[in-house]
């Protein structure tokens, strides 16, 4: 075992990759072709056998068949059997030979069969190529081999591991096989000082991966370990402790956020105008629905523009909610000023029709919304994950929060605006066009929902219903944070998302949802106009 | 006003008699069947498809010819995702429009609201979606899946193939995930699997923000041994929930998700490249290799002229479903409830993945497991594939119910017979 590993790595190292297939023959003793093409007859047992076979040619340039493997790319061509890594290519597939990489010809789809891959072969390919690409030239290969291994450790790997280590020149890779290193070292026959010495560096890279992998190795190893393990474990544990408080708070924000976002619009219709405005949820909705349609053009005439897409959607959702806002003040809200009940049944009404309209047009199933690659994934901050798509809406949500303050505060229409909430026979009488104020009021607090719609359609359900699950946590927070106030609604949609955050991981979801309506009806009690109150004469009238 | 209200009670009246001259001439030459699915509210998203289905495969029936010579009309109602209006809806179709069957519902609570209505009114009601068990009317067949049609055989092959010792249970808080948990729980643990080792967790209907759950998942999970979750979770929930776990970067290779209520068309609205690997267990797959698949996804494609319609479990079922009542009902030669609830029992029919499906005496259909995972393409590719399987309607690991049989042949005739005591007669009805 230990000679064919050597072997193998000296001539990974040393020879080119023109010299390898010599070896792989001379070496291995099996022809990789051959063990490819068994794969066409391999149930998942023996298809793992067959890659760890394939594994250990050591030849490089199985790599992009074994990846074909695990994207389920690799076919078999019935008449012969012979597999082929296959790109789809019209009706037809582009056959491509697994190991010399050269074109095979087409191939109708019904004339190859698709390799079957299962969740258990992919970890078992992923870890082989690994293996394979650790002492890769491009750096980003290298680490994404070390990355490989640690998820997938194997004591088989470990002398290829060192060689690499050895050979590394770049801090990152080399830390990355570091670690893998010592994980891989637990399952192995090391000695007991070894293990002992791999277990130090497992604690101080730290991580939750790291306690798993602990515990994890921990049944297996040496009696005489039991201690370190336990030592290292707590003291990656209260590491932690830490970073999870961390990372609760950012989940309340992000949560908050939304929460936000939902209610920023309500916090003028609402909040500012009065309007029991019921169908602000489906303002949410059509602003989603917008980002759907415009991706849906974006896609089938410029593609390129993907990652713009949002904010192609942001002036168009704002245009379509603002003008349907418009028109339900104009055409609805404006006979039942003073009249709360009926407003409330109206547009109660209104929020049902808009849903079936759009059920009518888009049918009721859910719309799929993409995210552009800048909102995908994530990046870890010490002991926390954070994700791309929270993160930008979090920086949305707010920026929004301070755009409507200063329109409200700093131009002439905010300024119409509120001497016309405050006292509309006085703004009347000093000439301002009071309805109109109104209606373009309510078109701004819809036109800031359906902005609100944009973002909301990158982590929810884009479907007739979206706005319904929105519409009480919206009222809950402009109550909460006081009626009539921006920062009122911003204190409150973060401190509510907080909360929740905090109640979730001791008291469960539910539980946590009840309790803090429970909270809110206690905190309404004791202060009726909520966080902010507004104070004078304005509130009376 | 006035003039408002006259035309209108006009107009009412001019619908009122066409209607009833309608179903005058319709008593003869028609067979009226009751489609009874929300085309609104928030199950519309999943039931709107169903009532498609209903009416592609009467289309279809009259084509070949109608069923003992007349022609099939379906009564579609709206029962607009309220259970106490599924009950009002279900009782008109039966007393006014008498309908000969009706196919519906959805979620359980709809089902156990219209279940005293058919009893009362001795109709028939065919149920096309996966529960809890847990129950056996005389007038009701589930074509859906059992817990043992499902869940059992998904945990079985996590098991297996990927050696999963760790379990999350995550489910919406409602009754089925409640059930098919306890039950799963209980299974778990007569395999040996330690308390310690499963965590259950419910959320709220429609839940959307997954963060802390998907982390504690995370964390659940980083104890050393092979974890897998077991997601009951319902509906809208599950898109944010997929999303934020590829977000959080958990691979299927990592922490494979088995869902239960996730298939072709909930996938529609989502970008599945971070998911592929992930797993659902369903009796169908539109993937499903069979000329009648083929088949049937053609027509469905022509009916509802969209080309990117997907097919899916509940789709399955319901096929099953009216195909076995318009078999039971040419055996009987006649519509009337009585007869065709004898002459059903045995029918077998064609399924879709290429088999065929029996009702079996407990108002229960066999049919295979497959477990599936999700492609880059947002379809299922099929892992396993089992023998057809019985659905148990009560559990046979929940100590309430593991005496209590079902069967509706007479003379025993008999929802919830206890093997025990010997008696009918039991828990539930």
């Amino acid at each position: 075992m230990m000679i064919k590993f050597f072997l193998r790595v000296f001539f990974l190292c040393v020879v080119s990759a023109l010299a390898l297939p010599s070896y792989a023959q001379s070496g291995a003793g099996a022809d990789p072709r051959s063990l490819i093409d068994a794969l066409s007859k391999a149930d998942f047992g023996e298809a793992e056998k067959l890659i760890g076979q394939l594994a250990a040619t050591g030849d490089a340039r199985l790599v992009p068949a074994l990846n074909a493997f695990s994207e389920g790319d690799l076919y078999f061509r019935k008449s012969d059997n012979l597999v082929f890594i296959g790109k789809s290519a019209g009706s037809n597939y582009e056959l491509i030979d697994p190991v010399t990489g050269a074109s095979a010809g087409q191939a109708a789809k019904n004339a190859v069969t698709k390799i079957k891959i299962n969740n258990s072969l992919r970890r078992v390919i992923r870890s082989a190529m690994g293996g394979l690409t650790l002492l890769s030239p491009d750096r980003g290969v290298r680490l994404q081999a070390a990355d490989a291994v640690l998820r997938s450790p194997s004591a088989e790997n470990l002398e290829l591991l060192e060689t690499a280590i050895s050979k590394e020149t770049d801090g990152e890779v080399k830390a990355r096989m570091v670690e893998a290193r010592a994980v891989s070292l637990l399952s192995s026959d090391r000695s007991v000082d070894e293990k002992r010495a791999a277990i130090q560096t497992i604690k101080n890279y730290g991580g939750r991966n790291a306690i798993g992998i602990l515990m994890g190795a921990s049944a297996s190893l040496d009696p005489s370990l039991k201690a370190d393990v336990d030592a290292a474990i707590a003291s990656i544990e209260s590491g932690q402790r830490l970073w999870d408080i961390g990372q609760n708070v950012w989940y309340g924000v992000s949560l908050g956020s939304v929460l936000l976002l939902a209610a920023i619009g309500l916090a003028i219709t609402f909040g500012v105008m009065g309007i029991i405005n019921m169908a602000h949820g489906e303002m949410v909705m059509l602003g989603a629905y917008s980002t759907f349609v415009v991706q849906q053009v974006i896609r089938d005439s410029a593609p390129g523009l993907f990652d713009w897409s949002l904010a192609i959607a942001l002036p168009v959702a704002f245009l379509v909610t603002g003008a349907v806002g418009f028109v339900i003040e104009r055409g609805v809200i404006r006979f039942l000023y003073g009249r709360p009940l009926e407003t409330l049944l109206a547009t109660w009404g209104v929020s049902l029709i808009l849903q079936q309209t759009i059920r009518s047009i888009f049918g009721p199933t859910n719309q799929e919304v993409g995210n552009p690659s800048w909102m995908s994934g994530s990046f870890p901050v010490g002991g926390m994950t954070i994700t791309w798509n929270r993160m930008w809406i979090i920086a949305f949500s707010l920026s929004i929060f301070v755009a409507l303050l200063v329109v409200m505060k700093k131009s002439s229409f905010g300024l119409n605006m509120r001497a016309v909430t405050q006292n509309r026979r006085m703004a009347s009488s000093m000439g301002i066009k009071t309805p109109w104020v109104d209606a373009f009021t309510f078109a701004l607090g819809s036109g800031i929902a359906g902005i609100a719609g944009v973002a909301l359609s990158q982590i929810d359900n884009v479907s007739p219903n979206l706005g319904q699950s929105y519409i009480i946590d919206s009222f809950m927070v402009v109550v909460f944070g006081g009626v009539g106030n921006l920062w009122g609604t911003l204190v409150g949609a973060l401190s509510l998302g907080v909360l929740n955050k905090f109640l979730e991981p001791s008291v469960g979801a539910v539980l946590g949802k009840i309790l803090v309506l429970v909270l809110i009806i206690l905190f309404i009690q004791k202060r009726p106009r909520g966080l902010f109150a507004l104070k004078g004469r304005a509130v009376e009238a | 006003m006035t003039f408002k209200s006259k035309l209108g009670g006009a107009l009412l009246a001019a619908v009122m008699s066409t209607t009833a001259l309608q179903g005058a001439f319709a008593a003869d030459d028609t067979i009226k069947i009751g489609v009874l699915h929300s085309l609104s509210g928030t199950m519309a998203i999943s039931e709107t498809t169903l009532k498609d289905v209903m009416l592609m495969l009467v289309a279809e029936q009259n084509k070949k010819g109608g069923v003992l010579g007349k022609k099939l009309e379906a009564v579609v109602v709206d029962p607009a995702s309220d259970w106490p209006l599924f009950a009002e809806k279900a009782r008109q179709l039966i007393s006014k429009d008498k309908v000969a069957a009706v196919f519906g519902c959805w979620t359980s609570s709809s089902r156990k609201s219209v279940l005293p209505v058919f009893e009362e009114l001795n109709s028939i009601l065919f149920y096309p979606v996966q529960y809890e068990g847990e129950e056996s009317s005389r007038n009701i067949f589930y074509t859906g899946a059992a817990p043992n049609q499902q869940a059992i055989p998904a945990v079985d092959y996590l098991a297996k193939e990927e050696g999963v010792k760790r379990w999350v249970l995550a489910g919406t808080d409602y009754v089925y995930p409640q059930t098919t948990n306890k039950i799963l729980k209980a299974y778990l643990m007569s395999k040996g699997v330690a308390e310690s080792d499963i965590m259950i967790n419910y959320t709220p209907f429609g839940h959307s923000d997954w963060q802390t759950i998907v982390s504690d998942i995370k964390k659940f999970g980083s104890a050393g041994k092979k974890t897998a979750v077991v997601s009951t979770i319902n509906g809208d929930a599950n898109v944010p929930f997929y999303k934020e776990l590829g977000n959080q970067g958990i691979k299927a290779e990592d922490i494979p998700v088995v869902a239960f209520s996730v298939g072709e068309e909930e996938l529609a609205g989502l970008d599945t490249k971070p998911l592929v690997g992930h797993l659902a267990a369903w009796n169908y797959f539109q993937s499903v290799d069979a000329d009648v698949n083929a088949e049937f996804i053609k027509e469905w494609k022509a009916f509802t002229k969209n080309d990117k319609r997907v097919t899916n479990d509940p789709m399955e079922a319901a096929y099953i479903g009216f195909n076995a009542w318009v078999k039971a009902v040419e055996a009987a030669g006649t519509t009337n409830t009585d007869a065709v609830l004898d002459s059903i029992i045995g029918v077998s029919v064609p399924n879709l993945s290429g088999g065929t499906s029996t009702v079996m005496p407990n108002h229960h259909i066999t049919k295979p497991v497959l477990i599936g995972e999700i492609q880059a393409d947002g379809q299922f590719d099929i892992v396993q594939e089992t023998a057809p399987v019985v659905g148990d309607e009560w559990s046979d690991y929940l100590p309430d119910s593991k005496n209590l049989i079902s069967d509706w042949r007479k003379p025993m005739s008999c929802g919830n017979f206890n093997v025990a005591s010997g008696k009918c007669g039991g828990k539930g009805s």
